[in-house]
């Protein structure tokens, strides 16, 4: 089993959601996380999607994937040659006598602050999942009140886009 | 099978143009838009409907739907009154296998949509291009929990090619031509398409032909040149090669490019339940049907080959029986239309996507060229290790030691007396697998049966749709007791919309093939499997078959088939159904048992043939 991440563009019509989602359910597979965006082109939605599977079932899913009629294109991205990024929303307890420490943690994952009361602070942050899980280590001592996290989305790097025109809009017959 | 191949696909759609495709090119495509007449959405379904050519449409109204059926009245589309819905799918799928044209059916919201579920997942299942029209509660409603509502939309997700909600009566045309440009096209299959009942009666306008949206679809219909190279050069080179060939051949209409190819190779041929027809019984190079209920000389040609070549088959797990050892030693050629199917089950050494009339086309000007430059390879001890298989053992059945009709030999008869011409359904169980083995098939098209879905009650439906379909062709439906009580209500609407199908009632009293494993794995406990049609005669299959306005007979003996089946062949202006009182302890060999390797195939009760000493 590893992480894969799939970016799967699809026309942006009521139900495409749930084809994915059922895809996946079906052969009984987890997904990991799941974002979902428009794109530079207004009627296409780009799915990013995390499972955990071996290569074979993955494979399978894939060209499943390709058969749902409103599905337009699936590409997986390998961390190596693509930016994949999560954002967190995390409310910290952070008293007087905490803060000063609280604040350095933030400085020094390069988060912010985006909410400040009398005994907590709401930090934002974004980056790799592992730079977010060694954020919320850090933070754990002082007491997570409440957390929300964002599905992981990436992009190829390079200038190639997979969202090309040419890419997608071929006749088809 | 005539079938949907491209040519006939571009005609039915009725000039319905692909979405325009201005990227590529940089031009916008300039498309003229159709004159449009003022209608209602129902009016506008039953135009498009007549546009996309249906002449016939199986289904029955209620109120989510009502608004359809009024146009309906006045339309060239004959309207055919079913008694249950699961009837209604059924008839599409058996009028569309016959005649290569889409199947219709129609139902309310609620409970008449998902009585269209099973023949949904039934047509899924066995790649039938049907389309099935549903009414919803209005629009407003939907979600509220309305009287006969159902979300068939979300219900039916995974057991169709696609689906529809539509949520605007404009989009009607398009999304009518789209559902029977999916139905047909690539791997064919079932797609719903619910319409709520405000959205039929709002006021649009009519155009045709739509521009379909499709960018998502392209199947692949031509194979890979290199691909083919490839195959056509390890079948010039195997010397154990074997054809493995399924329902997608027939689907491609590509039965004629296979016995060319056949022969050309002089490889045996293995034509799967959903292909049977597909290559004629009666030639020499067919070894009959693999699998679970396959013969000797097929399970074993396949176990024993070096080269499978798989032509629009999925390996089924009633082929391969355990995966893990399934033809050890064979290289595999795997083609379908599907590049899903490709490695699903094994991994293909040679895949091939592409339309299989295309890809045998292609293969056989590729084998002739690469027979030119090698030869033909020698497959001389190849046949005669499976002619020795074939030899000793032949399908075949004992007498019942009781002294009752042997249901095979009614089976047998059937086939021998009404011919090679007939189309045959079949349910699902005994009588399926007997129909398979004892009748020989020897056209496309002829033979229609649930095979991925196993759905029990398909024969008498799919028979009736079948026979509308092809009102010249003798139309039988061979069903089993059981099976036979789940849908016979059928034969109301085939007497009174005059559809004399005929149907053979295998009449064992019993659940034959769950009484069968429980006589050979459950210590011949039979819990739930006597129907007491024997015990009690309840139904009496003849009185019903009278009640239900068809004429029925009765054969107990041996000495009576041939008569009573004359009686039957006879019989042309009303449907008659004959009740066979077979034995019920008949079983279906030879058999691999479920879950068990190709390897450990019984020829018999209690007998396996010995491999140790083949000389492959």
């Amino acid at each position: 089993m590893s992480k894969h991440t799939l970016s799967v563009l699809a026309e942006n019509k009521p139900g495409v959601l749930a084809r994915i989602a059922e895809l996946f359910s079906r052969r009984g597979f987890n997904i990991d996380s799941l974002a979902v965006g428009e794109t530079e082109t207004k009627d296409i939605s780009r799915f990013t999607i995390v499972v955990d599977v071996a290569d074979s079932p993955l494979e399978q899913v894939t060209k499943q994937l390709n058969k749902l009629v409103n599905v337009l294109k699936i590409v997986e991205l390998d961390p190596a040659s693509s930016v994949q990024r999560e954002l967190l929303l995390v409310k910290v307890r952070a008293d007087r006598a905490a803060r000063a420490q609280v604040l350095e943690t933030v400085n020094l994952f390069r988060a912010r602050v985006v909410d400040v009361a009398p005994d907590t602070l709401t930090i934002e942050a974004t980056g790799t999942s592992d730079k977010i899980d060694a954020l919320l280590r850090d933070l754990e001592p002082y007491g997570i009140k409440e957390m929300v996290q964002s599905g992981r989305v990436a992009i190829g790097r390079g200038s190639r886009s997979i969202t090309a025109a040419s890419a997608l809009r071929t006749p088809y017959g | 099978m005539s079938r949907p191949n491209p040519q006939l696909l571009a005609q039915r759609a009725a000039g319905a143009r692909p979405a325009a495709v201005p990227a590529a090119s940089g031009e916008p495509a300039t498309v003229a838009a159709p004159p449009r007449t003022p209608t209602t959405g129902a009016g506008s379904l039953v135009k498009s409907l007549e546009a996309l050519g249906v002449k016939v449409a199986f289904g029955i109204p209620g109120g989510a739907i009502l608004p359809a059926y009024d146009p309906l009245f006045d339309s060239s589309i004959r309207h055919i009154l079913v008694r249950h819905e699961q009837g209604a799918g059924h008839a599409a799928t058996g009028y569309a296998q016959v005649t290569g044209e889409v199947g219709v059916c129609m139902a309310t919201s609620g409970p008449g949509a998902t009585n269209l579920v099973t023949p949904l997942a039934d047509a899924n299942m066995d790649s039938v291009p049907i389309v099935a029209i549903t009414g919803q509660v209005p629009r407003g409603a939907i979600g509220s929990d309305a009287f006969q509502e159902a979300d068939i939309y979300g219900i039916t997700l995974p057991i169709t090619k696609h689906n529809y909600l539509v949520q605007r009566p404009e989009d009607i045309p398009r999304v009518m031509a789209e559902a029977f440009h999916l139905a047909t096209s690539g791997r064919p299959g079932p797609v719903l398409v619910d319409i709520p009942k405000d959205v039929l009666q709002a006021p649009t306008t009519f155009g045709w032909p739509p521009v379909m949206e499709l960018p998502g679809y392209r199947p692949t219909l031509h194979p890979h040149g290199k691909q083919i190279v490839a195959a056509a050069r390890m079948l010039t080179s195997a010397s154990r090669p074997i054809l493995y060939v399924g329902g997608g051949v027939l689907k491609a209409g590509a039965t004629a490019g296979l016995r060319k190819l056949a022969e050309l190779t002089g490889a045996p041929v293995t034509t799967t339940l959903m292909a049977r027809g597909a290559f004629p019984d009666s030639h020499r190079q067919h070894l009959g049907m693999p699998g679970m209920h396959g013969t000797v000389a097929a399970v074993c040609g396949l176990q024993k080959a070096d080269l499978i070549v798989a032509l629009g088959a999925r390996f089924d797990d009633r082929v391969t029986g355990r995966l893990d050892s399934f033809a050890p030693g064979a290289a595999v050629v795997h083609a379908d239309i599907d590049p899903a199917e490709i490695g699903k089950n094994r991994a293909a050494d040679v895949p091939i996507v592409g339309d299989a009339k295309y890809v045998i086309d292609e293969l056989i000007a590729a084998v002739e060229a690469e027979q030119a430059a090698r030869g033909k390879p020698d497959l001389s001890a190849w046949w005669r290790y499976l002619d020795d298989l074939r030899a000793r053992y032949p399908l075949g059945w004992e007498e019942q030691s009781d002294g009752t009709l042997a249901p095979q030999y009614v089976i047998k008869r059937l086939g021998e007396i009404s011919g090679p011409e007939t189309i045959w359904t079949a349910g699902v169980g005994q009588h399926q697998m007997w129909a398979s083995q004892f009748i020989s098939h020897e056209n496309p098209g002829t033979w229609l049966n649930s095979g991925g879905l196993g759905t029990m009650g398909y024969a008498v439906p799919a028979a009736m749709g079948a026979k509308v379909g092809r009102p010249d062709a003798t139309v039988w439906a061979i069903d089993g007791d059981g099976c036979f009580q789940m849908t016979n209500q059928e034969l109301a609407t085939c007497a009174l919309e005059g559809i004399p199908i005929k149907v053979a009632v295998i009449n064992n009293g019993n659940l034959g093939m769950v009484r069968q494993w429980q006589t050979l794995f459950y210590d011949e406990r039979y819990s739930n499997t006597d129907l007491g049609t024997h015990k009690h005669r309840v139904p009496d299959f003849v009185k019903l078959a009278e009640a239900l306005g068809c004429i029925g007979l009765r054969c107990e003996t041996a000495a009576d088939v041939d008569k009573t089946i004359e009686a039957a062949m006879a019989i042309n202006d009303a449907p008659v159904v004959v009740d066979f009182v077979v034995g019920k302890d008949a079983m279906v060999w030879p058999m691999v048992p479920a879950g068990t390797s190709n390897d450990e195939i019984m020829s018999a009760r209690g007998e396996r043939p010995i491999f140790d000493d083949d000389p492959l």
